[in-house]
C-alpha cells in the first residue's frame, strides 16, 4: 500500500530498478556508471599517486596488470614516456570527464526543457521562430559547431578574473550546454504538445491556472520521464564530445589526466612505444560510453513501460 | 461422436498471461459449445477475458499468452491444440476469421482496398487476378458498399469508420468461412452506423450459414443479434442460456444487475433511480477463493465466500455459476433496492447517510444545501458559431480564393434554466463537443452572444472573471486523462477550492474530504493516486473537483461513455443525486440517447452544427420528431430481445462540415424527404404541444401520423 506522497517516487525509482535488473545488459551498463561516478567522486583518494603530473616514476613501464591472478602490481596500465602512472591518471581522469559532461548535461537539460515546455506550451509564431532556429542550428554536425564555438572564444581577450575570462576557462561546459540545449528542447516540446491536450490541462485552464502554473505543476511532472531518457541519452554523447575535443587538442590543456588528451599524447611514433599510455584512456572512453548507453537504454524501457 | 456435431467444442479452457515474471489466469474454465449456423454473444465488461478468449479460440494468443494443459479445444471435430502454426494459418486463411474493433488500425495504410481484399482470398482459396475481382465486387455489393469499384481502388483513411468496418467484415467473409469471431465490431462506431451493420450482419450471417462469436459489453446489441448469451465476469463464465430466457429470467445475480443497470429508451431519473452494481471487479492478481462476484453481489451467503461455485447446468441449454441461482430474480433481491426495476427516488437525506441535516446546515455558506431550481434562466445562447478557418490550398492561393471554413458550429440558439439538465445528442462530427468549448471557454467563438446569468460571457476562459470561471466547471469523458496523475486525489480537489474559492490550504483539505464523501468514496482515497483507482472511482474524482468551485452549469461531455455499463449507472446516479442536493444545471453531451433521456430535462437534437429539435425529454422519444430524431431513436439496441421497431437506416456518410448541403442539412439522408424544397429553402421552426420545437419542411401532425411505428418508451407505463 503506497499511502504517502513521497513513496511514490520511491515506488518510481523501486521500479526502475527492478527492469534495470531484470535486464542483465542495463545492470551491467549502471554497474559501470556507478563504478566510475566512485571514480570521478575519489579519484584522488583512490589513486595511488593522486599528483597526475607525478613524473617520479620510470619511464616507459609496461603494464604490471595480471588478470589471472587478479593482481595490480606498482604500475598496473604501465608508466608513459615522462613516467608518469597511466593507472593513476585514468583514474584521475574520471573526475573530470564526469563534471563536464554531467554538468553540462544539466545545464542543457534545465534549460532546453524549460525553452521545450514554453515553446509547446505557448504555441503559435512563438514555437514557430524558435523552431526553425533550432532546425538551422541542429543542420550543423555539432563537433564542427563546438570546433567554431571555442576557436571564437579562445581567441577573446578578456581582463584576467572578469566574468567572461571565468567563463572562457570553462569553454567546453559551455559549448556542450549550448549544443544540447536545442535537442532537450526538441523532446521537450514534442512530449509538451501531448500531455496539452490532456483533458486535465483543460481542467486547469478552466479554473484560471496562470501560464506558468499550468506549465510547472500540470505538465512537468508527465515530461520528466521523456526528460530522463534524454538526459541519459545526452549524457553519453557529452562524454563522448568531451573526449573528442580532448583529442583534437580543443579541450583540456596539459599536463591534464584528460583521457582524450592521453590518447592524443601518445599516438603516432609514441605508440610504438608505449602502447598502453594510449590504450587504457582508450579503452575507458569505450566502456563509459557503452555503460552509459546501456543504462540510459534501461532507462528509456522502464519509463516507456510505466507509461 | 457427439461432439462433432458442433462445430467449435471448448471445455476447461484456461489461458494465462505472463506479467512480470508472473503468469496471471484471466480466463479460467470456460467452456463453449457452438452448433454450425449459430451465433453466440459474449458479453462482459472491460477486464472480463472477452477478448482472450476470441483471440483463444483462435489460438492466436500474443507471445505472453498461453492455454493452460487440462483443456480441449475442437474445431470440426479437429482438435486445434495441437495443430502445427501452418495448419493454423491454413485454417485462419479460410475457415476462422477475425472481425476486429478498430477497422482503421486492422487495414493497412499503405495498400489499396482492392488489394488487401483480394489478397485474402489469394491466401483463402488461390484466386486471383479476373475471377478474385469478381468475387470482391460481389462480396463489396453484399455489405452494401456503394460504388464498390471506386472503394477498392481507395486507401484505408479515404473511407468513413462504417465503410472501413464494411471492407473488414467483407474480407472475412470473403473465403466463405466456418467460423467468424467478431470483437466489438461496432463499438467504435455511431448508433445510426452501428444500426446499419447489425442489420446488415444479421442477414449476411442468416444467408451464409456461419457460425459466430460475437463479442460485446452492449447488452442491446446482444439482444439484438444473438440466439445465445454467455456472460463473462473476471475471467469466468457466470452465466449461458438463450438470448430471451436470459433477458427474461437471469439466474445470476451479475446478468440481473448488467440488465437492471441499463437505463431503457424513455426511463428517467425522475421516475427511479437506476441499479447499480457496487463495488470494483477483483484483480485478477488476486481471485478470491470463492466466488468471484461475492464482493459485489447482492444475494452473498457465507458459503459463496468459502466455497467457489461450479458452473452448473441447469437444464434446457442453460448454465450458471451460482450457489444460489435458483433464488435469483425470485427472492426481493437487491438488498438495498426495493424492486427489481429500481425504486422511488428517496429523500435525498435518507437516500446518503454520510450527509446528515446538520452538516449540511452548518455548510450553509458552501451552497450545497441550497437549491438553484427556478425557472430562472441560467445560460442563453444566441446565434453561438464556430468555424475554424482552413489553410488554402495552392490552387486557392493563385486563385485569391478564401477555402469555405469548417462550421462545426453554425448558429445555435440555446436557453437553460437553472437546475435543469439540457442533453444534447447527435452522430460524432455533429459539433457538440465544440458547442460545449465555447460555452467553456476552451473555444473562441466566431459569432453570436453567451450570456450567463444575464450577463455578457467572453469568449475565452482566459479573459473571464475568476467569479465566472467558479460558475461554470466540466467532466471530461475520458477519466484516464481527466486527472492529473501525478497529483494525488487530495490535490486534484481542493486546487479549485484554493483557486476558485479562496479558501486557506487547511480549509481546503478538510472541504475536499467532505467532497470526497458526497462522490461516496471514502476518505482514504485522499491520498491515492490516479492510477490506482478504477475508471468509475476516477470520474467520480473528477466529478468532485467540478463542484469543488459550486458552480452553477456544469459541462459534461460525454461522461459516461467510457465507463463500463454496471459502473456507469452508479455515476449518473450520483449526478442525478447530487444535482439534486446542490441545484446546479448540466449541459449532458452524450451519443447514447438513453443516457441522455435518463437525466435530462431537455434534449436537443444536433446536426451539422445546428439544432433541428429542441423539446421536453419525456416527450423526446414520442412522435412527432424531427426524422433524423427519429432515426436515432430507432437505432437504439434496447437491450430486450422481444422488442422490434422498424429501424430507419441512415447512410453512414456525414456530409463534410467544409462543404454543406444546401436548404435543409439533413437531406442528403433524410428518410422523409418530401422534394426540391428541402435541397433549396432552410427548413422553418415548427412549435408543437409543450415548447417542443422542430426543424423541418414536414408539418408536424404529418409526422405524427407517419411516425406510429416509433414507440419505443412508455411501454411499460
Amino acid at each position: 500500500m503506497r499511502l504517502i506522497a513521497d513513496s511514490r517516487h520511491y515506488a518510481a525509482f523501486e521500479r526502475l530498478a527492478r527492469s534495470q535488473l531484470r535486464h542483465p545488459q542495463s545492470a551491467v551498463g549502471t554497474l559501470l556508471v556507478a563504478v566510475f561516478l566512485i571514480l570521478a567522486l575519489f579519484g584522488p583518494q583512490l589513486a595511488p599517486h593522486p599528483n597526475p603530473n607525478d613524473q617520479s616514476h620510470d619511464v616507459r613501464r609496461p603494464p604490471t596488470l595480471d588478470l589471472g591472478r587478479l593482481h595490480l602490481g606498482e604500475h598496473p596500465f604501465g608508466t608513459d614516456r615522462l613516467g608518469r602512472d597511466v593507472y593513476s591518471r585514468v583514474i584521475l581522469g574520471a573526475g573530470s570527464i564526469f563534471q563536464i559532461a554531467g554538468l553540462g548535461t544539466l545545464i542543457s537539460v534545465a534549460l532546453g526543457s524549460a525553452l521545450g515546455l514554453f515553446m509547446g506550451y505557448q504555441g503559435g509564431w512563438v514555437d514557430e521562430i524558435i523552431g526553425r532556429i533550432i532546425d538551422a542550428l541542429l543542420a550543423i554536425p555539432a563537433l564542427l559547431l563546438a570546433l567554431v564555438l571555442i576557436g571564437i572564444i579562445r581567441n577573446l581577450d578578456f581582463d584576467a578574473g572578469s566574468w567572461q575570462a571565468a567563463l572562457a576557462d570553462n569553454v567546453i561546459l559551455l559549448v556542450i550546454s549550448l549544443l544540447y540545449i536545442p535537442i532537450v528542447a526538441r523532446v521537450a516540446r514534442s512530449t509538451t504538445l501531448d500531455i496539452k491536450t490532456r483533458e486535465f490541462v483543460e481542467a486547469a485552464q478552466i479554473r484560471g491556472e496562470s501560464q506558468p502554473y499550468i506549465i510547472f505543476r500540470e505538465i512537468l511532472p508527465s515530461v520528466i520521464p521523456s526528460l530522463v531518457v534524454e538526459a541519459s541519452l545526452r549524457f553519453s554523447y557529452a562524454i563522448f564530445l568531451v573526449a573528442s575535443l580532448g583529442f583534437l587538442g580543443f579541450g583540456a590543456r596539459p599536463p591534464s589526466p584528460d583521457w582524450g588528451l592521453m590518447v592524443n599524447e601518445n599516438r603516432g611514433g609514441f605508440y610504438q612505444l608505449t602502447p598502453w599510455a594510449l590504450e587504457f584512456p582508450a579503452l575507458a572512453i569505450a566502456i563509459l560510453v557503452i555503460a552509459v548507453n546501456l543504462m540510459s537504454d534501461g532507462i528509456r524501457r522502464a519509463v516507456q513501460k510505466g507509461s | 461422436m457427439a461432439a462433432s456435431q458442433h462445430l467449435v467444442d471448448a471445455h476447461s479452457l484456461t489461458v494465462s498471461y505472463r506479467v512480470e515474471d508472473r503468469w496471471i489466469p484471466a480466463v479460467r474454465d470456460f467452456r463453449l459449445q457452438l452448433a454450425p449456423g449459430q451465433i453466440v454473444g459474449l458479453v462482459g465488461e472491460s477486464g472480463s477475458g472477452k477478448s482472450t478468449v476470441a483471440l483463444a479460440l483462435m489460438r492466436y494468443l500474443s507471445s505472453n499468452g498461453r492455454m493452460e494443459s487440462g483443456g480441449s479445444l475442437r474445431f470440426d471435430g479437429e482438435d486445434l491444440l495441437n495443430k502445427s502454426m501452418a495448419e493454423m494459418r491454413r485454417l485462419w486463411a479460410k475457415r476462422i476469421k477475425f472481425v476486429p474493433q478498430n477497422a482503421a488500425a486492422a487495414l493497412n495504410p499503405s495498400i489499396k482496398i482492392g488489394r488487401q481484399v483480394t489478397e485474402t482470398l489469394k491466401a483463402a482459396d488461390g484466386i486471383e487476378g479476373p475471377e478474385a475481382f469478381e468475387r470482391m465486387m460481389d462480396m463489396f455489393h453484399d455489405v452494401n458498399l456503394v460504388d464498390p469499384e471506386r472503394v477498392a481502388q481507395r486507401y484505408p483513411h479515404e473511407l468513413s469508420g462504417g465503410m472501413q468496418q464494411r471492407v473488414t467484415i467483407a474480407m472475412a467473409l470473403i473465403s466463405n468461412p466456418e467460423l467468424l469471431i467478431m470483437d466489438e465490431p461496432t463499438t467504435g462506431l455511431d448508433v445510426t452506423t452501428e444500426a446499419v451493420i447489425l442489420d446488415l450482419l444479421r442477414n449476411l450471417i442468416a444467408e451464409r450459414d456461419t457460425s459466430v462469436v460475437y463479442i460485446t459489453h452492449n447488452l442491446g446489441v446482444v439482444a439484438q443479434l444473438c440466439e445465445r448469451v454467455i456472460v463473462l465476469y473476471a475471467g469466468e463464465i457466470m452465466e449461458e442460456a438463450s438470448v430471451l430466457d436470459l433477458f427474461a429470467h437471469p439466474r445470476h445475480p451479475y446478468t440481473l444487475g448488467l440488465i437492471s443497470s441499463v437505463p431503457k429508451p424513455g426511463q428517467s431519473k425522475g421516475a427511479a433511480q437506476l441499479q447499480s452494481i457496487a463495488g470494483n471487479p477483483p484483480s485478477l492478481r488476486r481471485i478470491p477463493s470463492g466466488c468471484v462476484f461475492a464482493e459485489r453481489c447482492s444475494l452473498v451467503a457465507d458459503i459463496c465466500r468459502r466455497r467457489k461455485p461450479p458452473l452448473e447446468s441447469l437444464g434446457a441449454g442453460r448454465w450458471a455459476r451460482c450457489h444460489r441461482w435458483s433464488e435469483v430474480g425470485i427472492s426481493p433481491p437487491p438488498r438495498s433496492h426495493k424492486e427489481a426495476g429500481g425504486y422511488p427516488r428517496q429523500d435525498p437525506i435518507a437516500f446518503s447517510p454520510s450527509v446528515s441535516s446538520d452538516d449540511r446546515n452548518r455548510d450553509g455558506g458552501t451552497g450545497w444545501g441550497r437549491v438553484k431550481r427556478s425557472s430562472e434562466t441560467l445560460l442563453r445562447a444566441t446565434n453561438l458559431t464556430k468555424h475554424f478557418p482552413v489553410d488554402r490550398s495552392l490552387s486557392e492561393i493563385l486563385g485569391r480564393q478564401e477555402p469555405s471554413p469548417i462550421r462545426a458550429v453554425d448558429g445555435v440558439d440555446l436557453r437553460l434554466s437553472a437546475g435543469q439538465t439540457l442533453g444534447l445528442v447527435g452522430e460524432s462530427g455533429s459539433g457538440k463537443t465544440t458547442l460545449a468549448r465555447l460555452i467553456i471557454g476552451l473555444e473562441a467563438r466566431s459569432g453570436g452572444k453567451l450570456e450567463l446569468l444575464g450577463m455578457d460571457v467572453r469568449d475565452s476562459v482566459r479573459d473571464r472573471s475568476q467569479d465566472l470561471r467558479s460558475k461554470l466547471q466540466m467532466i471530461f469523458q475520458n477519466p484516464q486523462n481527466s486527472l492529473n496523475p501525478y497529483l494525488s486525489v487530495r490535490q486534484a480537489i481542493r486546487r479549485p477550492l484554493i483557486k476558485l474559492r479562496g479558501f486557506a490550504p487547511a480549509a481546503a483539505d478538510a472541504e475536499a474530504l467532505a467532497l470526497l464523501e458526497r462522490v461516496n468514496l471514502l476518505a482514504e482515497y485522499a491520498e491515492r493516486y490516479p492510477d490506482e483507482l478504477s475508471g468509475g472511482e476516477k470520474q467520480r474524482v473528477a466529478i468532485a473537483r467540478a463542484f469543488a468551485s459550486d458552480p452553477d452549469l456544469i459541462v459534461c461531455d460525454e461522461p459516461v461513455s467510457a465507463l463500463d455499463v454496471s459502473v456507469q449507472s452508479a455515476v449518473l446516479n450520483l449526478l442525478a443525486e447530487l444535482q439534486d442536493n446542490h441545484g446546479s444545471a448540466y449541459l449532458f453531451i452524450s451519443h447514447n440517447l438513453s443516457v441522455v433521456g435518463y437525466l435530462a430535462d431537455i434534449i436537443a437534437v444536433m446536426y451539422l452544427g445546428q439544432l433541428f429539435e429542441i423539446g421536453d425529454a419525456r416527450e423526446l422519444f414520442q412522435p412527432p420528431c424531427h426524422p433524423y430524431t427519429e432515426a436515432l431513436v430507432s437505432a437504439i439496441p434496447v437491450p430486450d430481445p422481444l422488442h422490434s421497431t422498424e429501424r430507419i437506416l441512415l447512410s453512414d456518410d456525414l456530409p463534410s462540415a467544409q462543404n454543406l448541403p444546401s436548404g435543409c442539412r439533413f437531406h442528403t439522408r433524410c428518410p422523409r424527404k418530401i422534394g426540391a424544397i428541402c435541397e433549396t429553402e432552410e427548413p422553418p421552426w415548427r412549435q408543437g404541444d409543450a415548447g417542443r420545437l422542430i426543424r423541418c419542411h414536414i408539418p408536424l401532425e404529418e409526422l405524427t401520423s407517419s411516425q406510429r411505428g416509433l414507440r419505443l418508451a412508455r411501454e411499460a407505463d
